[in-house]
């Protein structure tokens, strides 16, 4: 079996839009949430969501290149080229060598609602044009990267929901570890549109805090009244020891440990069974103790129900005496079929720069998160070897990784 | 509209949404060789030229032309016939 090690990273989210800034604003605690008024004209309960600028790619890409693109696509593309950038892998290589690609995503929504706004509109699928389709799929990420950059490993895209992301990671650790691949692009992409949030929006699971919208996100908080929607794109390079080690390439961290579950039980609602089995068999994957852990990245997302039941589940898994636990969702938002992902970048900067980033707007605790060693402020100067991240999707599909730092 | 603002409506299409450079545009030039328009770019072509002309290309249309001047030719003689 291979050891899986990470040799590359890179981002584009609310909080920073590479790997310098994520880190800076992880360190003093920035929020990326905003409000947007055209959500409240459209009939939106909840007009707040994670701030996000297209990136603009003209002269970067070729037309053709860039038509079938979707807004994630193009988040995606950015925080693949510093992701590769840092991997040292460059244009002969990827032509010389079998590289793969696994990176969530679950919807590629404005494409599909625009498309067919014009449609009603011409009547004529001819007058489409010809990027839709290959935008409006949720492979749209997939399909578009591997043609940019020539891949030729494997290549797709894993949609479980929330924890789309984290699986891909989880997908991509298992080819390595078992040298069915050498090195695999892995990630998460979320679009941030209100396209794609309309109808998840009507589900009321979102915090209406709109008078204070980066207050708005509370994880594990008393008040806490619903997740913030949020996106952006998130990258890591995958690789076995061995081919990281012969080409010289600097090892940032090893991923040891994989855990998954479904809950068999409600669509939407999650329960403490299921995620508490991906923990373990995480842990188990590992072969570590839960005391082992140094921090936990949750998944919570500031939906009352989510949070109450995440933090018994950590609970029951690591008893009295949790590690710090922080959800970077109260900064960032709930970055969705992104989070899983970015969520380990987030976690690998904190290692490398040893602190804890804080989970801003945790107040005060209720009955089940008082028992967590929750950070509300950033922990300085405090050393992780070993971080568990989890996330949790619709459908009850849970992951958890367990990524350790290299030595 | 006569020939040559119809040719100049061509050409900054070609320029604007296709990222050509004017000096690639050579009646004799090859859509396919040398402008480097394939299929999947014909699709984009009936949409701007529906935006522009107010006509709608029939993809088979497109199978006689050949060079940039087959392509002006074809645009006149549809936007003249309309």
């Amino acid at each position: 079996m291979n050891r899986v090690v990470i040799t590359g990273m890179g981002i584009y989210s609310t909080i920073g839009k590479n790997i310098e800034e994520v880190n800076n604003s992880l360190y003093t605690g920035k929020s990326g949430i905003g409000f947007e008024p055209l959500r409240k004209e459209l009939g939106f309960r909840s007009g707040l969501t994670g701030i996000l600028d297209q990136p603009n790619l003209k002269g970067e890409l070729k037309r053709r290149q860039r038509v079938g693109m979707a807004e994630e696509g193009e988040y995606a593309y950015v925080a693949t080229i510093e992701a590769l950038k840092q991997a040292k892998i460059d244009d002969d290589f990827l032509d010389t060598r079998d590289v793969g690609i696994l990176y969530g995503n679950d919807s590629s929504a404005k494409s599909v609602v625009e498309s067919y706004d014009l449609l009603r509109e011409k009547k004529d699928t001819a007058l489409l044009g010809s990027g839709a389709i290959f935008q409006s799929m949720n492979s749209t990420i997939t399909m578009n990267l591997s043609t940019i950059f020539r891949l030729r490993g494997i290549n797709l895209t894993v949609s479980a929901a929330c924890a789309s992301g984290s699986h891909a990671i989880g997908m991509g650790y298992h080819f390595i570890k078992s040298g069915l691949q050498d090195i695999i692009i892995c990630g998460g992409g979320q679009e941030i549109n209100y396209h794609s949030m309309g109808s998840f929006d009507g589900l009321a699971a979102f915090s209406i805090r709109e008078n204070e919208p980066q207050k708005a996100s509370r994880p594990f908080d008393r008040d806490r009244d619903g997740l913030v929607p949020s996106g952006g794109a998130a990258t890591v390079i995958l690789e076995s020891y061995e081919s990281a080690i012969k080409r010289g390439a600097t090892i940032i961290a090893e991923v040891i440990g994989y855990g998954f579950s479904s809950n068999g039980d409600h669509i939407s609602v999650p329960n403490v069974e299921g995620p508490a089995k991906s923990l373990e068999m995480a842990l188990k994957d590992a072969q570590l103790r839960a005391s082992q852990i140094d921090y936990i990245n949750a998944h919570a997302t500031a939906t009352p129900v989510g949070d109450l039941n995440e933090a018994q589940a950590i609970s029951k898994v690591f008893g009295a005496r949790t590690p710090y636990v922080s959800s970077t969702k109260s900064m960032t938002g709930h970055e969705m079929w992104m989070g899983g992902a970015s969520e380990i970048i987030y976690s690998v900067l904190m290692m490398q720069n040893s602190y804890v980033a804080p989970n801003i707007n945790f107040e005060n605790p209720d009955e089940y998160s008082e028992k967590l060693n929750i950070a509300a402020e950033t922990i300085k100067n405090h050393n992780i070897d070993i971080f568990l991240s989890n996330s949790f999707g619709f459908g009850g599909t849970n992951s958890s990784l367990i990524v350790k730092k290299f030595k | 509209m006569e020939n040559k603002e119809i040719i100049n409506k061509v050409n900054d299409f070609l320029i604007d949404e296709f990222e050509l450079e004017e000096d690639q545009l050579i009646p004799t030039a090859s859509l396919k060789e040398t402008l480097e328009i394939d299929s999947l770019d014909y699709v984009d072509l009936v949409v701007i030229i529906e935006r522009n002309f107010g006509f709608k290309v029939k993809g088979e249309d497109f199978a006689t032309i050949k060079s940039l001047q087959d392509f002006y030719d074809y645009i006149i003689s549809r936007a003249k016939a309309n």
